[in-house]
């Protein structure tokens, strides 16, 4: 099986604001074709670990490396990765089909509205794709964040709290979604709940890592 | 090349996406309308008849323009933040795109305003007439540039804070402070008949400021988006 992707590579990442340690000493290596686990309780850094992962926060200490590296341009890292998390939020004035145009036409590119359906249809959305989001419920919301994260075919996948606000069936479609991903690319799941990602090939756990 | 191509394509972008939004939700237009509607208004009613003299008119014309910039311009930044969208743009395009798209709508949205504004005052406040038309409405789009370069780095900035809808027109004055009393000048010249070599010192200085702080925004903004 053909593996694409990037490799990240974590080196002794800490963050803390002002004094607060949130975490500290963390190292890892995760590349195509491997599940990457961040565990620890609440208030541990999970979240703020995925978006350091993702470039839109800085570590306060150590460095990330990617494998190959896309160099220092802001857009061309960025696009490497696709993340789900409960703070990310679409706008809700757009529909879902809009939502997608919208993010496809900010990285850059023309929308394919074939794709845009395609995508829709297997996070469960397709017959609401006109339907402002504002009038979604959490878990349909959960599922047009699963939409904008795959659209671009991110080499590296983010997900924090995958399974969250689902039903039985977006979580089925998620584990799906997760299955196929981790196969050939990268996935990152940050959950509490071991069960959201019974196989993974490393583990993080940032429970007591926030040493000063 | 390619690059550049989908850099500009990525500042369009989200000055679309920013666009069509206020056409739904109208948050900014209406606050702004609305201010120079009542403003001019109040003006209108407390100098009836009495005519004042050019330069009392020319401040008043931007000390209207200035605080409906206030009430409407920071939306731009103010509503990604409350919406918790910053992190879905931060993960879609660079920070430099960011900073242009929403420029770019910012300078439509003041150019606009200036514009209705312009116009009300013209046709309600007494004694407001300018015999240099063109050297008035120079005055005006560099005014508006200005206005909006200025305005985009410091809603981006009160965006984070707790305080926002007060901190916006606190910290903008003294920004704008040296663009104000550019545009005040000029426009009193204008109004006064005066040609192009009369505001020649305004202009300099108003080409000066927009240089001067658009630069600096594009050099900063990565740094107030990201954390």
């Amino acid at each position: 099986m053909s593996m694409t992707g990037t490799t990240l590579r974590g080196k002794d990442l800490s963050k803390s604001y002002g004094r607060k340690v949130v975490f500290s000493g963390i190292s890892f290596g995760v590349g195509p074709g491997e599940t990457l686990l961040v565990t620890g309780r609440n208030g541990s850094g999970k979240s703020t670990l995925a978006r350091i992962l993702c470039g839109v926060l800085s570590p306060t200490g150590g460095r990330i490396g990617l494998d190959p590296d896309p160099g220092d341009n802001h857009a061309d890292r960025v696009h490497l990765f696709g993340l789900v998390a409960p703070y990310l939020q679409a706008y809700e004035e757009f529909t879902a089909a809009e939502n997608l145009a919208i993010a496809t036409r900010i990285r850059g590119n023309v929308p394919d509205p074939s794709r845009i359906s395609t995508l829709l249809d297997r996070v469960g959305l397709n017959n609401r794709k006109h339907d402002a989001v504002r009038g979604f419920s959490s878990g349909m919301k959960q599922r047009v964040k699963y939409a904008m994260a795959l659209l671009h075919e991110p080499d590296v996948l983010v997900l924090d709290e995958p399974m969250a606000n689902l039903d039985a069936e977006g979580t089925a479609m998620v584990r799906e979604v997760m299955g196929e991903h981790g196969k050939r690319r990268t996935l990152i799941v940050a959950t509490n709940d071991l069960t959201d990602c019974e196989r993974f090939d490393t583990r993080v756990d940032l429970s007591g890592s926030a040493r000063g | 090349m390619a690059r550049a191509g989908r850099w500009l394509r990525s500042v369009a972008a989200v000055f679309d996406k920013d666009w069509r939004s206020e056409l739904r939700t109208r948050y900014a237009i209406s606050a702004l309308l609305m201010f120079v509607v009542t403003t001019i208004a109040i003006l209108m009613f407390s100098l009836g008849t009495e005519e004042a003299p050019p330069e009392v008119l020319s401040g008043m014309l931007w000390v209207v323009i200035f605080f409906a910039a206030m009430s409407g311009l920071s939306r731009t930044f103010v509503a990604e933040e409350e919406r918790g969208t910053t992190m879905t743009l931060q993960l879609l395009t660079s920070p430099g795109a960011v900073y242009f798209g929403k420029l770019l709508f910012n300078l439509v949205l003041v150019t606009g305003l200036s514009a209705f504004t312009v116009v009300l005052y013209a046709l309600f406040i007494n004694g407001f007439v300018i015999k240099n038309v063109l050297l008035f409405v120079v005055t005006v789009a560099f005014g508006s540039v200005g206005f909006s370069a200025a305005a985009t780095i410091i809603a981006a900035i009160i965006a984070k804070a707790a305080t926002r809808g007060t901190l916006y027109p606190v910290l903008s004055f003294p920004v704008l402070l040296p663009l104000l009393l550019a545009v005040i000048n000029a426009t009193r010249l204008a109004a006064e008949g005066a040609v192009f070599a009369d505001a020649a010192g305004e202009f300099q200085l108003l080409v000066s400021y927009i240089v001067v702080v658009v630069t600096a925004s594009a050099l900063v903004f990565e740094y107030v988006w990201k954390e």
